[in-house]
């Protein structure tokens, strides 16, 4: 069997073992639903209310800001609608964001949009970053809302989250973050980022699928999500998954216990992988190097194409993510990497590689063993790679 | 989107690749822009294509389909060449998500544009036997 190297953690991770056994018993010993008054009921409640109880610990916010959900997207789309809705009954309608968001918050600003909201998106540079004066001058006395992601997906670039937020703040505007990719990776304080609601995804951490959160600061009161029962606030009705808040606690728990340890020894590799991948002739990095995920590395190679980089990899036994039109399902490469000023032809050939706890030293030479062989071999059959070097001389 | 066996190998061992020094005919197809170029050189002997190779930058979808075409045409006459069509590109890998389509068309026009550069290496007009060219459909309808 041929070694298999996991490098898609910003796509999902693999459960915790500490966060699978803490859900165990939660599908058949206490299966109880929480609105019940019964034992069974009654235990389901607290393992409910613990969950909520430590996540608020990991993020230094209270219990009650604290609401349950299927995910990143949904923590996005409420956080967005609910603010939208909160602004256009002050009259005010419009909104703040940035050009390379995820796309549950890009396409829930193009739907407000079709409902008369004008959208603003911040450039956010070749290096991958707002630059909190263009947020600034941005505002407009009706913005209701600003939404800025606090790492990026893709290129990892961690954003300047705490003056931006204070700069919403000066101006009495909401501030929002998709901090799915943050959350679990490096310190989030919602205290000390002064951000009035933060998304962040179970699944992103060694959490199980399917759940998430939104923190959402004492004081804004979001219209109903889902109409029904009395659950979360009675804002998102339905039993709670609680199997799966379970293990989003224990694994955000865990997550947070790692963190310092293990990011160092993340931003190693990762160092080591892009300082060794940049000797490749006309290769580049992509996003700034210092304002970075401990675990991202995405590289574009001149003169190859990202979906067959990747299914190379995935020969050698490598699974890693592309930001090529081939893989993103339309003509055009990732809208990230345009964001950042990358031609067509060369966002085209991109590659990202994302690290966790999984990963080892050895994981990185094994790729860097892998990887230059296999874009020597797609440069050789690539007539754009001969009409670079004919040009070059 | 998976891609069948058959196109992971055409894609993993790609046949018939790279450049020919003393081809009689080279086309080439797609630009950069999109994502997909196809390069198809072709050496001709009395109306048959006795030898062809390719050249592609693309995903894995347009380096099977240029390697199957290429095996596809190969010891055929030009005639049974110029027939050859996308589906019968696709149909010979077992088939291709639909996204990727359009990179059956575009092996079958790197045939083509060979073919056309051939006639029009001999003087003669390639247009009325060939037809047009259809260089990377989507992209000019997109600009």
């Amino acid at each position: 069997m041929i070694k298999r190297v996991y490098a898609d953690n910003a796509a999902t991770t693999k459960l915790s073992e500490r966060a699978f056994d803490a859900m165990k018993p939660y599908f058949t010993e206490i299966y109880g639903n929480p609105s019940s008054l019964y034992t069974e009921g009654v235990n389901a409640r607290k393992a409910v209310d613990k969950a909520r109880d430590d996540i608020a610990v990991c993020l230094n916010a209270q219990p009650n800001e604290i609401f349950f959900l299927s995910g990143g997207s949904e923590a996005d789309n409420w956080a967005i609608k609910g603010a939208a809705e909160l602004g256009e009954k002050k009259g005010r309608k419009h909104i703040i964001s940035s050009k390379f968001e995820h796309h549950a918050v890009l396409h829930t600003l193009e739907y407000l949009e079709k409902h008369g909201f004008e959208v603003t998106l911040l450039d956010v540079h070749e290096d991958g970053l707002v630059r909190p004066d263009e947020l600034e001058a941005a505002i407009r006395e009706d913005t209701a809302l600003i939404t800025i992601m606090y790492a990026n997906n893709e290129i990892g670039t961690i954003q300047p989250i705490k003056e931006l937020a204070a700069i919403a703040k000066k101006h009495g505007i909401i501030f929002h973050t998709d901090a799915v990719q943050a959350v679990g990776t490096i310190p989030v304080d919602v205290k000390d980022l002064g951000v009035d609601m933060l998304s962040l995804s179970s699944h992103k951490f060694h959490g199980p699928k399917g759940v998430g959160a939104l923190y959402v600061r004492k004081g804004i009161r979001l219209p109903n999500l889902v109409h029904g029962g009395a659950q979360e606030r009675g804002l998102r009705a339905g039993t709670e998954n609680i199997a799966g808040v379970v293990g989003m606690a224990e694994a955000l728990k865990e997550s947070v216990e790692v963190m310092p340890e293990r990011n160092k020894r993340l931003e190693k590799m990762r160092d080591r992988l892009i300082d060794n991948l940049l000797k490749i002739d006309r290769s580049r990095i992509n996003g700034d190097r210092t304002n970075r995920l401990p675990g991202n590395v995405n590289m574009c190679f001149q003169g190859i194409e990202g979906e067959s980089l990747l299914l190379s990899l995935d020969l050698k036994g490598i699974s890693a993510s592309s930001g090529s039109a081939c893989t993103s399902g339309s003509l055009d490469p990732s809208h990230v990497l345009l964001s950042i000023g990358l031609p067509h032809e060369i966002a085209h050939g991109s590659i990202r590689m994302t690290f966790s706890t999984e990963n080892t030293e050895d994981d990185i030479d094994y790729i860097l063993s892998v990887l230059p062989p296999i874009v020597d071999r797609l440069r050789s059959m690539s007539p754009l790679w001969e009409k670079i070097i004919k040009n070059d001389k | 989107m998976a891609y069948s066996e058959k196109v992971m190998d055409h894609f993993a061992n790609p046949r018939n690749v790279g450049e020919m020094k003393d081809a009689d005919g080279i086309g080439e197809v797609g630009n950069p822009k999109c994502g997909d170029i196809m390069k198809m050189y072709i050496k001709v002997d009395n109306d048959v294509i006795t030898d062809v190779s390719f050249k592609t930058f693309g995903c894995g979808a347009a380096i099977a389909t240029s390697s199957m075409a290429t095996e596809l045409v190969k010891g055929h006459s030009i005639e049974d060449a110029l027939k050859l069509t996308n589906k019968a590109v696709m149909e010979a890998l077992d088939g291709l998500p639909p996204v990727k389509v359009h990179c059956s068309v575009l092996a079958e026009q790197a045939i083509k544009a060979a073919v056309s550069d051939y006639y029009t290496r001999q003087g003669i007009d390639p247009t009325p036997i060939v037809g047009e060219i259809h260089d990377c459909e989507e992209c000019s309808f997109e600009e």
